[in-house]
Order: C-alpha cells, then sequence, then structure tokens
C-alpha cells in the first residue's frame, strides 16, 4: 500500500493549538462548561491521547478540534486555520480535506455498502468515479476488508465496520485522525487490532492522532503523549512512553 | 457534489423508503394528471371552438366593397374619405393587389345574382352565388351528401337543402319534421339543371371610348345576351355554406371559375360601365386572412386603398376571452390537487430528516458541506417531482384518452359525428412536468434547509 503517501509536515511542527478554549451549553438555567479554558499544543506526528472520565469535556474538545462545534470564546488553531473564524462552507472543506474522524459506533451510513461508505467523501470532494473506486478498493484493502467490500455495514462484525469506518477516514488522506473511543464497542482483541492500524497510520502516513479514550491502559500502549481532562480543564499533559509497543 | 452523484444518492434514498416515496409520488402524479386532464380538455375545447369558427369561414374573412356602392346611409366612415363616386374601383387590379398583400391567403370575387334555373322543365327563381375551391373546408360541407365540384371550372352545381326541397316539391309545412338531406340528394345527384342568364358581351367601339367618357353614357358599351348553361346536381348541403351573409342568401353554389367564365350581367355593370372593357369590376370581394388574429391588421391595410370593410372580429376576441377566463379556473382547480401533494412532499421530507438526523451528521463530520446536504434533499424532492410528472402526464393522457373514447361512443349513440375535444400538446406535457418538478423543488425548501441546518454534533450524539 505505497500509493497512499504519507500526509503530515515534517515531524514536530506545529499542527495544533489551542489558546483559552471554551465551550459552553445553556442546558435548561445551567451552564455546562464543557470546555473551559484549555490551552495546548499539538506537534505534526504526535500521537495524543485524551483521557478523562464521562463529562470531562474530552469529546467536545475532540469536536472543536474536528471544526464539527465551534467555541464559545478561545481560539483553536489547525495549521494556521483559526477555525473559530472559518465560515460553514470553510469549516466542512476543512472537515472534509484536513481530518478524518472515527467514532465509537462506528457511523457506518446503513443504506450503503462498504465501498459506497468509504467513498462518500470523494463524492464531496467531486473526485472522478473511476477514481473514486480504486481508491476506495486500495483504502479497504489497507485495512483488510478486501473480501467484504459489497456487504452492507449490517453484514459486518463491529471490528470490521470499525476498519471500514478507518478506512473511510483514510480516503481523503488527511493530515489529522481524530478517533473518539474508537474501541468502545469492541472486545479487547479487536479493539486491539483497530489500535495497531490506528497507531500504522501514525508511524507509516505521519498522521497526526488524537485520540479520546477512557482507558488508561489502552492510552499507555499506544500513544507518545497523554492529556487528562477533568471538568473542561485541562488537569495533566504528560509524555508517554509505550512501554511494549503493542502487539505489532 | 457533482449532478450524477447527488442523482445517485438521491435515488437511493427514495429507494429506501420505497413505500412511503411512492405513495408521496403517486400524491404528485395524481396532481399532475388532474392538472393536465383539466388544462387538455380546455385546449381541445378551444381548438374545436377555433376550427368550427375557421371553417364557418366567418372570422378569417373581411368583405371588402367599393366605396362606390355606398347608398348613403350616413355612417360616420362614409361620410369621411374621397366622395363615393369618386373612390377607386373594386376591379380585378385592385383585387390582384389585396391578394399579393402580406397575411392574406385569398382574394375572391363574390358573385351573387338572381336567375332562373330549370329542372325536368319547371322555372326555379332563386340566388345563385359563386364557391372558391377554398370553400371546401367550410363546416357546411361536412354532413354534405355527394361531393365538392370536380374542378373550379367544372360544370356542376352544389344545391342547399331548402332549395331541393323546392325542386322535388317537398317543401315540409311549418312546424313538421324536415326530410333528411340524404332522401333529398337521392333523387337529385347526378341530375342536370339548366341555368338561364343574361351575359355581357363588350361591343368592340366600346373599347376606345372607355377612358374618355364616363357616366350612363356608356351603358352602351356593352350588350345583353340571353343564354343557357347545363349544370350537373354533384352536391346538397345541409347547412348554408353562407349563413350570415346579409340578406341575399344564395340556395345554389357554382365552382367561382366557371361563374367567372359566364360573364353574367350583374347589378354592379349597370353603375360601373366606364370600365365594362377588360377588366371584370366586382361589387365586393371576399378577402381570407391567413390567421384570423391579423384579421384587423390586413383591414386596416384594405382600408387605405379607399376601400370599405367589413369583418367579424368582436365574436373571435370575445371567444378568446372566455377561454382565457376558462383556462384560468381550469388551472386553479388542476393545481389544487398538485398543491394537496406537494405538502405530502413537504411531509415526507421532514420525516426523512427526522429519520435521517444520524446519517446527516455522518456525512457532515466526513466533510458534507451545508450545501451538499441542501442540494441532496432539493434533489430528493425533484426526482419525486419528475417521476411523478411523467407519470402523472401519462395519466391524464389516458384519462383524457378514456373520456374522449367514451364521449364519442355517446355521440355515435346520438348519430352525431366524433369530435376530438381533447388535446394534449406537446408544450403541456413538458409544461406539466416541469411545473411538478418546480412544484416539488419549492416543497423540497423548508425540508432542506432544515437537513442543511441540523448540528452534527447533536445528530450524532443520539444512538
Amino acid at each position: 500500500m505505497t500509493t497512499i503517501p504519507a500526509v503530515s509536515a515534517p515531524s514536530g511542527t506545529l499542527a495544533i493549538r489551542s489558546e483559552n478554549l471554551c465551550r459552553y451549553y445553556q442546558m435548561g438555567g445551567n451552564v455546562i462548561r464543557a470546555v473551559d479554558g484549555i490551552s495546548l499544543e499539538v506537534h505534526s506526528g504526535e500521537f495524543v491521547a485524551l483521557l478523562g472520565s464521562s463529562g470531562s469535556g474530552k469529546s467536545s474538545m475532540l469536536n472543536l478540534i474536528a471544526g464539527l462545534d465551534r467555541p464559545t470564546s478561545g481560539s483553536v488553531i489547525v495549521q494556521d486555520r483559526d477555525l473559530a473564524k472559518l465560515s460553514r462552507e470553510e469549516l466542512a472543506k476543512y472537515r472534509l480535506h484536513v481530518v478524518g474522524m472515527v467514532f465509537q459506533s462506528f457511523n457506518l451510513i446503513p443504506s450503503m455498502t462498504v465501498t459506497e461508505n468509504v467513498e462518500l467523501p470523494l463524492r464531496f470532494a467531486e473526485v472522478e468515479r473511476g477514481q473514486r473506486d480504486s481508491l476506495a478498493r486500495e483504502a479497504l484493502e489497507r485495512v483488510g476488508l478486501k473480501a467484504r467490500l459489497h456487504h452492507r455495514p449490517s453484514e459486518l462484525s463491529g471490528g470490521e465496520q470499525q476498519r471500514a469506518a478507518l478506512a473511510r477516514a483514510l480516503i481523503n488522506r488527511p493530515q489529522l485522525l481524530l478517533a473518539d473511543e474508537p474501541t468502545g464497542n469492541l472486545d479487547s482483541h479487536t479493539g486491539l487490532e483497530i489500535m495497531d492500524m490506528v497507531r500504522d497510520f501514525n508511524r507509516e502516513l505521519g498522521m497526526t492522532v488524537i485520540m479520546v479514550t477512557h482507558e488508561r491502559s489502552l492510552a499507555e500502549r499506544y500513544a507518545k503523549r497523554m492529556i487528562f481532562l477533568a471538568d473542561g480543564k485541562l488537569v495533566d499533559d504528560r509524555p508517554n512512553e509505550p512501554a511494549v509497543g503493542g502487539r505489532a | 457534489m457533482k449532478l450524477p452523484d447527488l442523482t445517485e444518492l438521491a435515488l437511493r434514498n427514495l429507494r429506501e423508503s420505497l413505500l412511503r416515496n411512492s405513495l408521496t409520488t403517486v400524491g404528485i402524479s395524481v396532481g399532475v394528471a388532474s392538472l393536465v386532464a383539466m388544462l387538455s380538455l380546455g385546449i381541445g375545447l378551444q381548438q374545436m371552438a377555433s376550427r368550427r369558427l375557421v371553417r364557418s369561414g366567418l372570422f378569417d374573412t373581411i368583405m371588402v366593397s367599393s366605396r362606390r356602392e355606398m347608398r348613403g346611409m350616413g355612417r360616420e366612415e362614409e361620410r369621411s374619405g374621397p366622395i363615393p363616386g369618386e373612390s377607386r374601383i373594386l376591379d380585378e387590379a385592385a383585387r390582384q393587389e389585396i391578394e399579393r398583400m402580406a397575411n392574406v391567403s385569398e382574394a375572391f370575387p363574390d358573385i351573387r345574382f338572381q336567375t332562373e334555373l330549370r329542372f325536368e322543365d319547371k322555372p326555379h327563381l332563386t340566388v345563385v352565388s359563386a364557391l372558391p375551391p377554398s370553400a371546401k373546408s367550410n363546416d357546411a360541407f361536412e354532413g354534405m351528401q355527394g361531393s365538392f365540384f370536380s374542378s373550379p371550372d367544372a360544370p356542376e352545381v352544389i344545391l342547399q337543402k331548402s332549395f331541393a326541397e323546392e325542386l322535388l316539391g317537398k317543401t315540409p309545412p311549418l312546424g313538421v319534421a324536415e326530410p333528411n338531406v340524404a332522401d333529398l340528394a337521392k333523387p337529385l345527384l347526378g341530375k342536370v339543371l339548366v341555368m338561364h342568364y343574361n351575359q355581357r358581351v363588350p361591343t368592340p367601339a366600346a373599347k376606345g371610348e372607355a377612358d374618355t367618357t364616363g357616366g350612363e353614357l356608356a351603358g352602351a358599351a356593352y350588350s345583353v345576351v340571353s343564354r343557357e348553361q347545363r349544370l350537373k346536381i354533384v352536391g346538397v348541403s345541409d347547412l348554408d355554406p353562407e349563413s350570415m351573409r346579409g340578406p341575399t342568401r344564395a340556395k345554389v353554389f357554382l365552382p367561382l371559375k366557371l361563374a367567372e367564365s359566364l360573364h353574367v350581367i350583374l347589378p354592379v355593370d349597370l353603375r360601373e360601365s366606364v370600365h365594362a372593357g377588360d377588366q371584370p369590376v366586382y361589387s365586393s370581394i371576399s378577402v381570407r386572412v391567413k390567421n384570423p388574429a391579423q384579421i384587423q391588421q390586413v383591414e386596416d391595410a384594405i382600408k387605405k386603398f379607399g376601400f370599405t370593410t367589413f369583418s367579424i372580429t368582436d365574436a373571435s376576441r370575445g371567444l378568446r376571452q372566455f377561454f382565457g377566463v376558462l383556462y384560468a379556473f381550469l388551472w386553479i382547480f388542476g393545481s389544487l390537487a398538485l398543491i394537496v401533494a406537494s405538502i405530502g412532499i413537504v411531509n415526507t421530507l421532514v420525516m426523512a430528516v427526522l429519520e435521517r438526523r444520524r446519517e446527516i451528521g455522518i456525512m457532515k463530520a466526513i466533510g458534507a458541506s451545508d450545501g451538499d446536504v441542501k442540494r441532496l434533499f432539493f434533489a430528493e424532492a425533484g426526482a419525486m417531482g419528475l417521476v411523478g410528472g411523467i407519470l402523472g402526464v401519462a395519466m391524464g393522457w389516458v384519462i383524457g384518452q378514456v373520456i374522449n373514447f367514451g364521449t364519442n361512443m355517446y355521440l355515435k349513440g346520438q348519430s352525431l359525428p366524433p369530435e376530438h375535444f381533447w388535446a394534449v400538446p406537446w408544450w403541456l406535457v413538458a409544461f406539466a412536468i416541469g411545473f411538478a418538478f418546480v412544484v416539488s423543488l419549492v416543497s423540497g425548501l423548508y425540508p432542506a434547509g432544515r437537513a442543511a441546518k441540523l448540528d452534527p454534533v447533536q445528530a450524532l450524539r443520539y444512538e
């Protein structure tokens, strides 16, 4: 699979910078401070785990970086783009070309086959049909789903669905891979398979990975840096040297 | 997203909720069918009416007469302009000039005279009139027994029903049912009538004096010779092809060329004897225009020559107005069903937006713009409209054919000629499909807007 080129800027350049980033929600009469003044920097090629208990704001933080949500105040700058200042249209382009996302619940479209799901971002990017087919096939081969091209998501196991989701996240060659509890719905064995792939993307393609998880062991096994959040605030940020290096 | 992709995705989404979307589409097609049915009925009726009017020859014909014919009735147009006695003479040159004008299809003289016809040695006095070959399409000859003249100068004659009755001595007393035309025609067709008439023969001496003298003196420039002409009866007509043509209703019709060649002395000859030389002079000519809409324009142009004109334009104008109002009504009632159907589209798509919240969230998360999502729902609405429109036109056409067939069966039962009063022109097909498409797109506006504005974070939160 050498045709999918490495996508990142040279390792070490600044990929993401947030400054006093806040995201508040109004819920009834209460204001929920989901993200409350987080400042951090992530460099290209890093593998960062965002850790915290549920409600700590890690998913909200990820949504802000993904451009799915807008900050209440502060800024989040991804490769020199201030996401808060982008229009809705520009934000969609950013999600399309810069970010690849995987979710806990896979989020494949049930009415489409695996191939169609994977090539959907290419449709939004207006890539020609012929090229789309070969890129989707290539991405699916990369995640080991060559035999499942024309199956629907419901005909696949959870691990296979997440692999398809990974192929879809990969298809537009994004610089940023954002994973929201990618192993949350998988058994531990399958979860590790998926994590191995994510690490491969990080190592071989040079993608910057930010993974939200509440499983500390998983973070310690794969991430190079662990950021801990609690009540919307950054409580710890420390490098991690994976002791075993996964199952590779 | 590119249009083919958009269309493909839209059709795929429509197939996913096949029953619901099919029902919505059927709703649209019923709406379109009712619109097509209504409008094509209106169009068909209008075509039928104008076909009748055109064939009656009343609404595309201008009667032109010389101002010299005026009998001083003191009307405005008679008092203005040149003095009748000095105005232009309606002769062959004038007829040709008028015939060459734009939008004029033909100009033929009105030859009409009273004379004696003998049938089985009994004399009958009647008015004879000449018909141009184009009169064949006149609807008066629709139910005619026999046939039209075999050629424009054939020694043939067509009788009006009442004259046929007279010839056979069968004129029914008032209140008694009239005999059938077919029964009248049977003993007459192929028989010969002898027409006695007075021919005008110019005396050679008159030619030289023609332009030097005037007035009644020149009356001596021709002589009158009594002649006979044998005419074969080829047709008996139920209707009067010249109905509404004034008091001198003709009951016997000759081919125009034949009538011209006979040089029957006409009342006009007595007055316009100055021109009794080479050129025939007419008391009036009929000018037919190519399109009834141009009648006013042609009439004005002929007036400039200094002739008096008469046409029945007001009736056709009134008819157009009537059909304008009829269309408006048919249009409103036809559209109602389509409007109801469009509410169905709104409902279906709003439901789809609710059901597909998550899908919309996913698409946005992986890079779909608001515009992509909006266009996708638009395409779904448009596809339903297009399919519904095509089905609806087909349905409307079938309904029309069935009603046409049924009505013609009824007309046949009443021994009336079949009538094609249902017309679906191509422009109506295109228009109905286009209209369904546009109405569907408008219906898609709100659901598509809602889908586009959906917050992806919210949409993805629900499991």
